[in-house]
Order: structure tokens, then sequence, then C-alpha cells
């Protein structure tokens, strides 16, 4: 019994906690930008990958690990994004999300192009070598890598959750997120929001991006490997709610691990091969019996 | 010098004009009310005054100065609130919340004000950490005009604020709107209740196809045969007519 609830545990509930809660660092930006901005950013995977190769070149100059490299990485990637912003998108703040969302699309090319001249297509290991697992109660085998990518999640979660609940800026965001008509009427300042916003989703998406790569490696198609589970939870969580996408998130996260557990006789109920396909299948589920998501999201 | 004046105002959405021509003057502590059937451009004629529709010809002066094509937040920083007619919320905040976005131009300290606010509509004291979205029209109706007073504006610009209300929710928005303009803030008002409206402006102006057809003080209004076959007949058409709208 311990067994079972052991190589459970430590094969597929931890492994779908690391990957979901990594989802739901790329689903809170993304659904931020989607209910502020109003329009899908098909640019924020690359968002991601950026964060991951700031973090390895940080790593080879530094020496130092990923992790104390993480706010420097972040800090690169809002700098991009918001030059990215000002140079791209502010040009169509008017203009019909139809716009917004092929221009992102354009810079999800241009940035991958980008990297992959910089930086080469080969994959990069973040950290070198194999960490031994720390073994708690004789069956809880964790390895301190998904430890600390679990704690840097929690830290920045609760960081946004301050800042969406307790600041100024924040409350606006959720604001402008309800009715940008609205709060342009209450005088808030659209534009110090939509900065903001950009901000908090840059960093969380490079965020996701290194821990990715502290668990897995750096390579150049991550960010748009990402996009689909990001925006499954995304659309899960619904549109515009953060914490929605925290849940869709780890939801996402969970059902892929969970979806290779031998649950019938001995094999896999499904081939890990098909992963991808869990976070898809369940995107497609909630837009035809539930389009608002868990939370209730905008419709559009 | 009026707080408020539209001079002879032009214009629509896009290419399709709905004021030809719309003046309305607001002078310092005054209520005034503009009325019409559906579709006068009534709602419309406060938007030009926000910056929400671009103005042809006319213009639109706050204490004197120009503010024609300013942009909305820009009107609102100038101190000028305005509660539109639907959508006049953000739904997902709890009624603190939105009050604390009503001030968001503030620099001061908004607490006394808050408290001022809670005694003006004491149902929403009890419910302030509440999600504003889950309350009843009524107490909507509250969060929004106590949203746009967190400014102590120069001036409210309230559209329709009783559609859709119960009688008894309609006479508290009333006698609200009294008190606010009792401690000195002007309003301009548009509303479907015509008679109750007319009863506590000071003037009042009925719109038509997006002119102006008739001006008066409010007791000059009321009074007037043809006003009266044409918009007083039955209040109870008029609520008729408009129940459920604004509710959404
Ligand atoms: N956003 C918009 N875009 C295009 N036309 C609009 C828009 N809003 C209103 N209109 C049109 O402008 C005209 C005037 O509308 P407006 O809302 O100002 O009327 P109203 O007098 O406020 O009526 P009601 O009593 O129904 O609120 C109507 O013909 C309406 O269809
Ligand atoms: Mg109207």
């Amino acid at each position: 019994m311990i067994d079972f609830i052991g190589d459970l545990v430590n094969f597929y509930l931890i492994p779908g906690l690391v990957l979901g809660s990594i989802y739901a660092l790329g689903a809170i930006g993304l659904t931020m930008t989607f209910g502020i901005l109003r329009f899908a950013n098909f640019a924020h995977g690359e968002t991601m990958t950026l964060g991951a190769y700031f973090a390895w070149t940080l790593v080879q100059l530094t020496g130092w690990h990923p992790i104390a490299v993480l706010p420097i990485a972040m800090g690169l990637t809002v700098l991009v994004v918001l030059g990215i912003d000002r140079g791209f998108y502010k040009p169509f703040r008017a203009s019909p999300t139809i716009m917004l969302v092929i221009a992102s699309f354009g810079m999800m090319l241009m940035v991958r192009s980008v990297v992959q001249f910089i930086w080469g297509v080969q994959m990069k290991a973040m950290v070198p070598g194999i960490q031994m697992p720390v073994v708690l109660f004789d069956w809880l085998r964790i390895s301190p890598k998904h430890m600390m990518i679990i704690a840097s999640v929690l830290v920045l979660m609760f960081a946004v959750h301050y800042l969406l609940t307790y600041t100024k800026i924040g409350k606006a965001m959720r604001a402008m997120s309800d009715s940008p008509e609205l709060a342009r009427l209450t005088g808030i300042n659209t534009e110090a929001v939509i900065r903001a916003t950009w901000i908090i989703g840059a960093a969380l998406a490079a965020a996701a991006g290194v821990l990715l790569a502290v668990d897995t490696h750096v390579e150049t198609m991550m960010g748009f490997k990402l996009l689909l589970p990001v925006f499954a939870a995304t659309i899960l969580g619904g549109i515009g709610r953060p914490y929605g996408a925290v849940a869709g998130g780890l939801v996402i996260g969970m059902a892929e691990e969970l979806s290779s557990y031998p649950w019938i006789g001995t094999e896999p109920l499904l081939n890990p091969g098909y992963k991808a396909g869990v976070a898809f299948a369940i995107m497609v589920a909630m837009l035809i019996w539930r389009p608002s998501g868990l939370f209730r999201g905008k419709v559009y | 010098m009026p707080t408020l004046e539209l001079r002879d105002v032009v214009g629509g959405y896009g290419d399709t004009q709905i004021l030809h021509g719309v003046s309305i003057t607001v002078d310092a502590g005054e209520i005034v009310v503009v009325i019409g059937p559906n579709g006068a451009g009534k709602s419309t004629a406060i938007k030009a005054v926000f910056g929400l529709l671009n103005l042809t010809g006319g213009q639109v002066l706050l204490d004197g100065e120009d503010i024609t094509n300013t942009p909305p937040e820009k009107v609102a920083r100038k101190g000028v609130c305005y509660v539109p007619q639907t959508a006049n919320i953000f739904p997902s905040l709890s009624v603190e919340e939105n009050l604390e976005m009503g001030a968001f131009v503030r620099e001061d300290d908004f607490t006394p004000r808050l408290h001022e606010i809670y005694d003006l509509f004491p149902p929403l004291k009890e419910r302030r950490r509440q999600a504003a979205g889950t309350l009843s029209g009524g107490q909507r109706q509250m969060v929004a005009m106590g949203k746009a007073l967190m400014l102590e504006p120069r001036i409210l610009l309230l559209d329709e604020p009783t559609a859709g209300l119960s009688p008894k929710f309609r006479g508290e928005i009333f006698s609200i709107v009294k008190t606010v303009h009792a401690a000195g803030t002007p309003i301009l008002m548009v509303e479907q209740n015509a008679k109750q409206a007319l009863k506590i402006a000071d003037r009042g102006y009925v719109l038509v196809d997006g002119r102006n057809k008739f001006t008066g003080t409010g007791r000059e209004l009321l009074e007037d045969r043809q006003i009266a076959a044409m918009f007083l007949g039955g209040p109870t058409n008029g609520a008729k007519d408009k129940a459920g709208d604004g509710a959404a």
C-alpha cells in the first residue's frame, strides 16, 4: 500500500505539481494580458524562453545557481517586453483585437529567431549533473530541484496575491480587467496599469521558463511547447482571472502526469507521448461546455 | 459662469451623427434634468462631455475652460464624475475596492470621504467586503454613485440612476441626489421617471432626435400641457418602458 502511494506521489503527483506550478506562473501573465489588453498574446511562450536563456547566460557568467540569478533574468526579460510593448503593441492600442493577436504572432516568430541566432539551436543544461532525491519518512522522495521550484513558485504567487489584493495598482489591474471602459471613465491611469501588467506577466513568464529549465533543460522551442498547456490553464481558470490561472495550471499539470499512471492494469493509461493532448482535450472541453472557465472569466 | 456648458454640440458614433446641435447649461448649485424619448440622444449628450464621442461641432466648457474632445481619464481628473447608464461598477471588486477606485486620482488620504459615503449609503457599509457584482440592482446603483462621489466632484453626471429600480429604491436614490446637491455639488441627470425628476430639478431640458425641444424650470416643464401629454403622460407607462434597462 505504501509502495503504491509512494509511487503515485513520487513519480506522478510531485512532478505534476512541479509542472502545474510552472504552467500556473505562465498562465497568470497570459490571463492578465488577455483580461487587460484584450488579446491572446502568442509571444508569451517566447517570453518564457527568453527568461531561461538570460538565466543560462548569467549562470555561465557568474557560476551562481539558477535560482540566485532568477531575479536578474526576470528583470532583463521585463525590460525586453516593455520595449516590445512600446515599439509593437502600443501603436495598436485602439485597433481591433485581431491586429494585436497577429502582431503577437509575428513577435513570437521574431523573438524565437533572435534567440536561435544568439544562442544557437542546441539544447543546453541549466544545472549540470544529476541530483539525488531527498528521502523523507522512508517513502517520500523529492529532489532538491523540485523543492526549490515549488518554493520559488510559492514565493512568487504570494507576491502576486499581495500585489493584486493590497496595492492600488493591483486593484486597478483587477478593475481594468473587469471593464477597461469604466476604468477610463473613473480616471484610472490605464497606461500605468498596462505597464504593470507587462511587468508582472513578463517577470512570471521568465520565472516559469527558468524553473522549467532547472527541471529539464534550455532549448529554443521550450516556450512554444509551454504555450498550449498555458493557454489551456488560462481558459480552464477563466480569462482575466489570475487565481483561476493558478488553479488551471495545477489541474493541467496534474492531469498531464496522472494520465500516464497505470490506473488500469500495469500499462500507462495514456502513452506519455500524448501528454500534450490532455491539455488540448481539457481546453476544447472547457470551450464547449463552460467557456467562462472555473472562475467565471470573460467570454469573447 | 456656468459650471458646465454644452454649446451647440454636434457629433455621434463613427459616421453616424446623433446630436445635431444640443445646448445644455448647468449653473453652480443646480440640479438639471434631461428628459426625452428613447433614443433621443440623452446618454449621447452626456458622453459628449466625457470625450466618449467625436464632436464635429460646438463646444463643451467646464467653468469656462474648453474641454471639447478631452479624453475621458483627463475629464475625470478635472473633477467631473459620470455614472453611466449600464456597466457602472467593477463587478468582481468588493464594494470598498470600487469606492477606492473612484478615488484613484486622489493623492490625499480619502478615508474620511469613505466614511461619509458609507453614512450616505448605509447598506454599502455592511457589505463592504462583498463583490459588487453580487449586490441587488439598487445597491449596485449606490456603489456606482458612491464611487463617483469619492472624488468630491465639481459636477456629477448621472445617466438614468433609477432605471429598472423598484419605487422604494427609486425614492432612495432621488433623496440621495437631493442630499448630494444640498452639499453643494451641481448635478446633471438624465431621467426616465420624468415627473419625479422634474420635481427636484432647477431646470429641465427635453431632447428629441438629437435636438433641444423644450427648456424651462422644472416647474414650467411639469406644468406645460404639451410636455405633460408627450412625456409625463403616465409615469407607470414610462417606468414600464424602461423596466429591466440598466439593471444589466
Ligand atoms: N455606441 C453606439 N454606437 C452607435 N450608435 C449608438 C451607440 N450608442 C447609442 N447609439 C445610437 O444613438 C442614438 C441615441 O442613443 P442614446 O443612448 O443617446 O439615447 P437615449 O436618449 O439615452 O435613450 P434611452 O432612453 O434608451 O437611454 C440611438 O439611435 C442609438 O441607437
Ligand atoms: Mg440613455
